[in-house]
């Protein structure tokens, strides 16, 4: 029953070993199956991220939280990136903060995110990063796909033009709800996420119509119907009580 | 050789458009037209969009008139649903409308005609501006700009945005009103009132001043729509259409606006970018008519509330029968702004404006939606058709500005005609022509920029086209 349980990234990492490195000439300790990423938010460093979510597997997708770590030439993302002892980790240098808008930049050309129209405007983890990053001009050509909205479901809709692929739908629907009606299709930037095999929602076999994937959704892609512009809130606070509930069953289970 | 005149850009108008006058070889004046040189496409853009975005699309058409057109287009999604809103929503709504009449119509008057009114259409251009009145004219305007101001706080204390709001929602509106928001906007009131009355008193002392544009400025018989209330009286957002002929006599009553195609058609010309609608049983171009402030107040049989009655009884007496001149719009503008003010402190005396009851919920019901509403401009239809799932397959829009495009044509010919004598066209004939666009308050686009500072160019061509010379104002 280990399925509702977020997948280890690695399996070879001791959890119960022990090690220390800096984060931003910080002194800070971790053990060795923690990412970066956690181990700096423990010590309140603020690292933005955008695939990543508490309750849901490490997916390492929009590369938001890349940090430079000393001795390395490329940027890695902290998420899936998981500390050695004497490593030294820089968060917010000039190089760091550059990249990050770029990415940023780059995920606004790629799909057509119109905020003043947006269900998720005002409440969009896509727009909150841009004001934090400081992002008010994208340098890029926008490539204008033409996407189409999927409306077939009798309580939420899917609209391709706001997603940023970070796959936390399809990660809470095979994590947590244990249905996997979503999944991927395609290669980089012409990525679609799709229902079973890319039909409808609506005809979907295995939507249980649980709504998490709507939930979790960082920007205004999944969407309960209904819901008039600006007034789609996302409910988070279920997950980790969800997860820590089953997690509890299981270990009953096992005994 | 025949010469073509060009007036590109008009000023002081509210998007970008064009004039060109056709002169004969003897300097006399053939033909006239009013060309809209933008294009905004919304109408195709919106196909596959959920029908619950569309109040916040189409508002992105206007930076002026956006309430306008989420209250059209949120009535047209109203009838998607096959709901109605809540009483309180309905007050809501209309309590955000005189908001916008208010501060539209001040907009009009006091930023983008009164230099002309004021000022006069053969002042130096470079004074002919809110600036200029600002200097010669403090006071008024420190009014204008008060009461557009007031008109805003309005729109921003009901929706919470002044501009591009997201309030009006399918079936309702999306956040109550609080009484100590009310509280405030009755405390506006006597102020705005007694702004309306003073300019009011002004303008009607002026009238003199402009026998010749009175004479000119699309003074010609049309048919004349607007909305009206059941009781035939003056109504902006709730109400049916009526048509009326040149004589004032009743010829369409009580349309519901879902009907307006058996009424309306739509013609397309390959100049202008602006479609040119008339009444169908009339054809086209006969079936010319004029929606707008004078066109309200000659459809209607009163406002319904005490000082606008007032006024609108002394506006009819200017003629027997309708109102001819689109002069009178700057008048009734006024008397508009003023039955705004009086309606909306009607609005929030009334006790069931403070309710949580405001919305409606349904699924789509209904395949295809019409809503209408009369903008400050004048009538504003959005007619949407929708799959199953509530994506829009098709939509039309028919702006106010529209409706009064056969007419701002025959206008800009009419002043052409009587203005432009022999090959010296001066400034201030160049000026009337935009005036005549002003007396519309055209809302060509989403544009709230026009303030008179763009240069104005004059092209002289040979009939074949070949360029004579050009003048530029700068």
């Amino acid at each position: 029953m280990s399925h509702h349980l977020p997948k280890k990234l690695r399996t070879d990492l001791n959890p119960s070993r022990l090690l220390t490195f800096k984060i931003d000439g910080r002194d800070v300790s971790a053990r060795e199956d923690e990412s970066i990423l956690a181990v700096a938010r423990q010590n309140n460093i603020a690292i933005p991220t955008l695939c990543h979510l508490d309750g849901l597997s490490e997916r390492g997708a929009c590369r938001l939280c890349i940090v430079e770590v000393r001795g390395v030439a490329k940027l890695l993302p902290s998420c899936v990136t998981f500390p050695r002892q004497d490593m030294e980790v820089i968060t917010n240098s000039e190089r760091v903060i550059t990249y990050r808008r770029k990415i940023l930049e780059l995920l606004f050309t790629e799909r057509n995110h119109v905020c003043s129209v947006c269900v998720s405007n005002n409440h969009c983890e896509l727009q909150n990063l841009s004001v934090e990053l400081g992002v008010t001009h994208v340098h890029y050509n926008y490539l204008y796909p033409q996407l189409a909205v999927d409306a077939s479901h009798s309580r939420f809709s899917v609209d391709h033009n706001r997603c940023v692929l970070c796959l936390r739908c399809v990660r809470v629907c095979d994590e947590i709800e244990g249905a996997h009606t979503w999944d991927i299709m395609g290669r980089g930037i012409t990525s679609k996420v799709i229902t079973d095999l890319n039909q409808p929602w609506g005809t979907s076999e295995t939507c249980t119509g649980c709504g998490k994937c709507v939930q979790v959704c960082p920007t205004g892609a999944l969407s309960e119907k209904g819901k008039s512009v600006a007034e789609m809130i996302k409910r988070r606070q279920f997950l980790p009580y969800l997860q820590m509930m089953r997690g509890r069953q299981e270990e009953s289970w096992q005994k | 050789m025949g010469k073509t005149l060009t007036i590109e850009p008009i000023s002081r108008i509210e998007g970008h458009g064009m004039i060109t006058v056709t002169l004969e070889d003897d300097g006399s004046v053939s033909d006239a037209q009013f060309h809209v040189t933008q294009f905004r496409g919304f109408e195709k853009l919106c196909e596959g969009r959920p029908y619950y975005e569309m109040p916040s699309i189409t508002e992105r058409i206007c930076g002026i008139c956006p309430v306008s057109h989420s209250l059209a287009s949120g009535k047209a999604c109203d009838s998607i649903l096959g709901v109605h809103p809540p009483e309180t929503a309905v007050l809501l709504r209309r309590l955000l409308n005189c908001g916008e009449y208010i501060q539209s119509h001040a907009l009009s008057f006091f930023y983008l005609s009164s230099p002309d009114l004021l000022l006069g259409m053969d002042s130096d251009p470079a004074k002919r501006n809110i600036v200029g009145i600002i200097e010669a004219y403090p006071e008024i305007a420190r009014d204008g700009i008060r009461l557009r101001k007031i008109g805003q706080q309005v729109i921003e204390i009901v929706s919470g945005k002044r501009i591009h709001p997201a309030w009006v929602v399918p079936g309702g509106v999306s956040a109550p009103l609080t009484a100590e928001h009310r509280d405030t906007m009755l405390q506006m009131i006597p102020e705005a009132l007694a702004i309306i009355t003073k300019t009011l008193t002004m303008f009607k002392k002026s009238l003199e001043n402009y026998r010749e544009e009175i004479a000119t400025f699309a003074n010609f018989p049309t048919l004349f729509m607007g909305m009206v209330d059941a009781e035939g009286n003056l109504e902006h957002v709730y109400g049916k259409l009526r048509i009326i002929d040149a004589k004032g006599h009743i010829i369409v009553d009580n349309v519901d606006p879902s009907d307006y195609q058996a009424h309306l058609g739509e013609a397309a010309e390959d100049w202008t970018y602006l479609k040119s609608p008339y009444y169908k049983p009339m054809g086209y171009p006969e079936g010319i008519y004029r929606v707008g402030p004078a066109a309200r107040l000659n459809v209607c049989n009163g406002c319904g509330t005490p000082l606008a009655d007032q006024e609108w009884a002394e506006f009819r007496s200017l003629e027997r029968g309708p109102v001819m001149s689109s002069f009178f719009n700057h008048y009734a503008r006024l008397i508009e702004i003023l039955f705004s003010i009086e309606i909306m402190e009607r609005i929030l005396r009334d006790p069931a404006i403070l309710s949580p009851r405001i919305r409606a919920f349904a699924q789509p019901n209904f395949l295809e939606g019409t809503g209408c509403v009369e903008a400050p401009r004048g009538t504003l239809i959005h007619h949407y058709r929708v799959d199953e799932n509530g994506l829009m397959t098709w939509a039309n829009l028919i702006v106010a500005t529209g409706n009064n495009n056969l007419a701002m044509n025959r206008g800009v010919l009419q002043v052409a005609k009587r203005f432009i004598t022999g090959s010296e066209v001066t400034e201030g004939t160049l000026n009337r022509l935009e005036a005549v666009i002003r007396a519309f308050d055209p809302c060509l686009s989403c544009s709230t920029h026009a303030l008179g500072k763009m240069p104005l160019q004059i092209e002289f061509r040979r009939r074949n086209g070949t360029l004579i010379r050009t003048l530029q104002r700068t």
